[in-house]
C-alpha cells in the first residue's frame, strides 16, 4: 500500500509511571491497586499513536509520487518548527517544576518514601547506601515492566473498558487529589488565608474541566496546558518521594528500558504500537501530548461520515423505485451533466456505475485535502512520561545540586539538545522512537559534571570576579 | 532592596541579550535551535576546561593560595582557548548544516544564511556564558545580606551586571567576526578574536 510515511506526523514514545505518596495515606489495598493500574496504564498510553495522521493504516491513499518526494525533502525543514513545538511545552513543564521546587519547600522536604522504594538511603556506609538504592531502582523498574506487560496484554485482548477505567481513575487522582495538595502547599508557602468552600470550588472546577479537556474534547491549548500541569504534578511527586541516589539510578535505568521497549522487536511498547496500527486505532490520546488536534478530528469523523453517506445512498436507492415514475417524467433532467460531459467522463475513467457501494468506498478514502494539507498542520506527539522524567531530572538538579542554578540550566540545555537530536533521528527514520535515552543521558552527564567540576570552577571565578 | 537590585542587575546584564533574542531569534524556529545548540557547545567547552582545572587543583598543593590563584588564571585561559576551539567546531557543524539545508530545500537555498547563524551562535555563546557567570550572584542578590561587609567593594552586584552585559555583547561580535574570518580564511582575524578574548578575560581579572 502506498503510505504517506514521508509526511506523516513524527512521533515519539515516552513512558509514564506513577508513584504514590503512600506512606501517610490510610487507603487500603485497592487504592494502591488502582494506582498500580494507573501506573502501568500511563506507561503504556504514552505510546503515542502510530504515525498515521489519523487514517487507518490500511487505507490506500492515492498519493501522487511527486507529493511524496517533495514531502520527504520538506521533512527536515518542517522539523525545525516541530522541534520548537516540543521545546515550548517541555520548557514550560520544567519551569513550573523548578519554580515550585524553589519556592514551595514541601517538595524538597523528606517525608518518607513510597512503598516502591522500600530501602532507606540514610545508612551508615556508602556501600550500604549504594546497595539500597540499587535495590530500590530494581524494584521500581520491575514494577514498571510488569505493569507495561500487563497493559500490553490487556490491550491485545481488547479489555478496553478496563484500560479506560484506569485512565480515568488515574487522571481523576492527578487532577483532584494531587492538585489539591499542591494548592494547599502553595497557600502555606505564601501564607494565604483560604477557606474550604473556595478551595472546593476551585479544585472542582479545575478537575472537571481537566477531565473534559483531556478525555473528551476541548480547546487544544487548554488540553495542552492541562497535560503540562499533570506532568508537572507527577514529576513533583517523584521528586519528593524518591531518595537521591535512587532517583538518578531510576532515571538511568528507565532510559535504557525505554530504548529496549520501543526498539526491540519483542519490546512491549513496540508491540503495543504495532497492535494499535494493525487495528487502525489511536492509542489513548489522553496521555500523549500532541501539538495539533487534526488527527483526532479526522479519525473520528471519517467512519461516521462514510456510514452516514452510505446509509443516505441506500435510502436514496430505496426511494428510487418510488421515484421511478417521477424520473420518467423528468427524463430530460440529467442533473446538469450534459451528455457530452458524461461521455467524456466515461472515456477517461471508464464507465462506472455510481452505486452505493462505490460511493461509500470513495468516501471511505481519505479526502484529497489530506495530501494537500498545509504541512505546518502536521503535529508531533510526545508521551507524557517523557515530560515527567525530563522535569524530574531538572527538578532534582535544582533541588539538590550545590551548583544550584548553573546545574539546573546545564541540565535544561542538555535535555533540549537531546530532544532536538531525537527529533532529528525521527525525521530520518520516521518511526516510533524513544524520547528518553538521549536527553536523559545528556542530562545526567551534565548534572554530575556541572555539579562536581564546573560549579567549583565557576564559584572561584565569581569570587575573584573573573569572566571567561 | 533585594528585588530592586535583582531586577536592576538582571536588566543590565541581560537586557540587550533579551531584546536581541525577542526581536530576532524567537520568531524563527531554526534560529532558536541554533541558539540552544550553541549554548550546548559552550557548556561542553566549559565542562572540559573545568575538568582540566579540577585535575590540576587536585594534583597541586591546596594550601598555597598563590598557586591556587595562578591555577585559576591558568584555568581561565584554558577555558577561553577551549571556547574558541568549540566555536570553531560549531562553525564546522553549522557549515555542514547549511549545506544540508540547502540541498533539501525547494529552491536550493538554505532558509538561514551563514551570517545569521554566526550572529545567533555568537549570541548563544554570550547568553550562556553570561548566565553561568552571573545567575548565582543574581539569585543571591534577592535575599537578605549586605554586600562587601568584609571590606570588599559594595558595588559587586552592579559591576558584575555590567561586565556580564559587556561579555554577552562581546561574544556576539566575536561570533560574527570569527565565522566571517573562517569563511574567508583570514586567519589573522581569527587570531585577533582569540587574542581579544584572552585580553578581555585577563583585564577583567585584574
Amino acid at each position: 500500500m502506498t503510505e504517506l510515511s514521508a509526511h506523516l506526523p513524527q512521533f515519539q514514545h515516552g513512558q509514564l509511571t506513577e508513584n504514590f505518596p503512600d506512606n501517610h495515606l490510610s487507603n487500603t489495598n485497592d487504592h494502591s491497586e488502582r494506582r498500580r493500574h494507573d501506573n502501568s496504564e500511563r506507561r503504556r498510553n504514552d505510546n503515542p499513536e502510530s504515525e498515521t495522521n489519523g487514517q487507518p493504516q490500511n487505507n490506500t491513499q492515492q498519493v501522487v509520487e511527486q507529493d511524496e518526494e517533495e514531502d520527504e525533502e520538506l521533512t527536515l525543514k518542517y522539523g525545525a518548527k516541530h522541534v520548537i513545538m516540543l521545546f515550548v511545552p517541555v520548557t514550560l513543564c520544567m519551569v513550573v517544576v523548578v519554580a515550585t521546587i524553589k519556592s514551595v519547600s514541601f517538595y524538597t522536604r523528606k517525608d518518607g518514601q513510597l512503598i516502591y522504594t522500600p530501602f532507606t538511603e540514610e545508612t551508615e556506609t556508602v556501600g550500604q547506601r549504594a546497595l539500597n538504592s540499587i535495590l530500590n531502582a530494581a524494584i521500581m523498574i520491575s514494577v514498571i515492566i510488569v505493569m507495561t506487560i500487563l497493559l500490553v496484554v490487556l490491550y491485545k485482548y481488547r479489555c478496553y473498558k478496563v484500560i479506560h477505567g484506569w485512565l480515568i481513575i488515574s487522571s481523576l487522582l492527578l487532577l483532584f487529589f494531587f492538585s489539591f495538595i499542591y494548592l494547599g502547599e502553595v497557600f502555606k508557602t505564601y501564607n494565604v488565608a483560604m477557606d474550604y468552600i473556595t478551595v472546593a470550588l476551585m479544585i472542582w472546577n479545575f478537575g472537571v474541566v481537566g477531565m473534559i479537556c483531556i478525555h473528551w474534547k476541548g480547546p487544544l491549548r487548554l488540553q495542552q496546558a492541562y497535560l503540562i500541569m499533570i506532568s508537572a504534578l507527577m514529576a513533583l511527586v517523584f521528586i519528593k518521594y524518591l531518595p537521591e541516589w535512587t532517583a538518578w539510578l531510576i532515571l538511568a535505568v528507565i532510559s535504557v528500558y525505554d530504548l529496549i521497549a520501543v526498539l526491540c522487536p519483542k519490546g512491549p511498547l513496540r508491540m503495543l504500537v504495532e497492535t494499535a496500527q494493525e487495528r487502525n486505532e489511536t492509542l489513548f490520546p489522553a496521555l500523549i501530548y500532541s501539538s495539533t488536534m487534526i488527527w483526532l478530528v479526522n479519525m473520528a469523523e471519517e467512519d461516521p461520515e462514510a456510514q452516514r453517506k452510505a446509509s443516505k445512498n441506500s435510502t436514496y436507492d430505496k426511494q428510487a423505485p418510488a421515484n421511478q415514475t417521477q424520473n420518467e417524467d423528468a427524463e430530460a433532467d440529467d442533473g446538469g451533466f450534459s451528455q457530452e460531459w458524461q461521455q467524456q467522463r466515461d472515456n477517461r475513467i471508464g464507465p462506472i456505475e455510481s452505486t452505493p457501494e462505490s460511493r461509500a468506498a470513495v468516501q471511505a478514502l481519505p479526502s484529497n485535502s489530506q495530501t494537500s494539507e498545509d504541512p505546518e498542520e502536521r503535529g508531533v506527539k510526545l508521551g507524557l512520561g517523557d515530560f515527567i522524567f525530563y522535569s524530574v531530572l531538572v527538578g532534582k538538579a535544582s533541588a539538590t545540586a550545590s551548583g544550584d542554578w548553573n546545574t539546573t540550566l546545564a541540565c535544561f540545555v542538555a535535555i533540549l539538545i537531546g530532544l532536538c537530536l531525537t527529533l532529528l533521528l525521527l525525521a530520518i527514520f520516521k518511526k516510533a522512537l524513544p524520547a528518553l535515552p538521549i536527553s536523559i543521558t545528556f542530562g545526567l552527564v551534565f548534572y554530575f559534571a556541572t555539579d562536581n567540576l564546573v560549579q567549583p570552577f565557576m564559584d572561584q571565578l565569581a569570587f575573584h570576579q573573573f569572566y571567561i | 532592596m533585594g528585588a530592586a537590585v535583582f531586577f536592576g542587575c538582571a536588566g543590565i546584564a541581560f537586557g540587550p541579550a533579551l531584546a536581541l533574542v525577542l526581536l530576532t531569534v524567537a520568531a524563527e524556529p531554526l534560529r532558536v535551535i541554533v541558539l540552544v545548540a550553541g549554548a550546548f557547545f559552550w557548556l561542553v567547552s566549559l565542562l572540559l576546561a573545568s575538568l582540566i582545572w579540577f585535575v590540576s587543583v587536585h594534583l597541586s598543593d591546596r594550601e598555597d593560595a598563590k598557586l591556587q590563584y595562578g591555577l585559576l588564571v591558568f584555568g581561565a585561559a584554558v577555558s577561553v582557548l577551549l571556547q574558541e576551539a568549540f566555536r570553531f567546531a560549531y562553525f564546522k557543524l553549522l557549515k555542514k548544516a547549511d549545506e544540508g539545508l540547502a540541498t533539501i530545500s525547494e529552491d536550493g537555498r538554505s532558509p538561514i544564511s551563514l551570517r545569521q547563524m554566526a550572529y545567533v551562535s555568537g549570541l548563544s555563546f554570550g547568553i550562556i556564558s553570561g548566565v553561568f557567570s552571573v545567575i548565582n550572584i543574581l539569585a543571591d542578590s534577592i535575599g537578605p545580606g549586605i554586600v562587601g561587609i568584609h571590606g570588599d567593594s559594595p558595588y559587586y552586584f552592579i559591576t558584575s551586571a555590567f561586565l556580564t552585559m559587556a561579555l554577552v555583547l562581546l561574544h556576539t561580535f566575536w561570533g560574527v567576526i570569527f565565522f566571517d574570518a573562517c569563511e574567508k580564511r583570514r586567519y589573522w582575524c581569527l587570531g585577533l578574536v582569540v587574542a581579544s578574548h584572552l585580553l578581555t578575560s585577563g583585564l577583567v581579572s585584574l
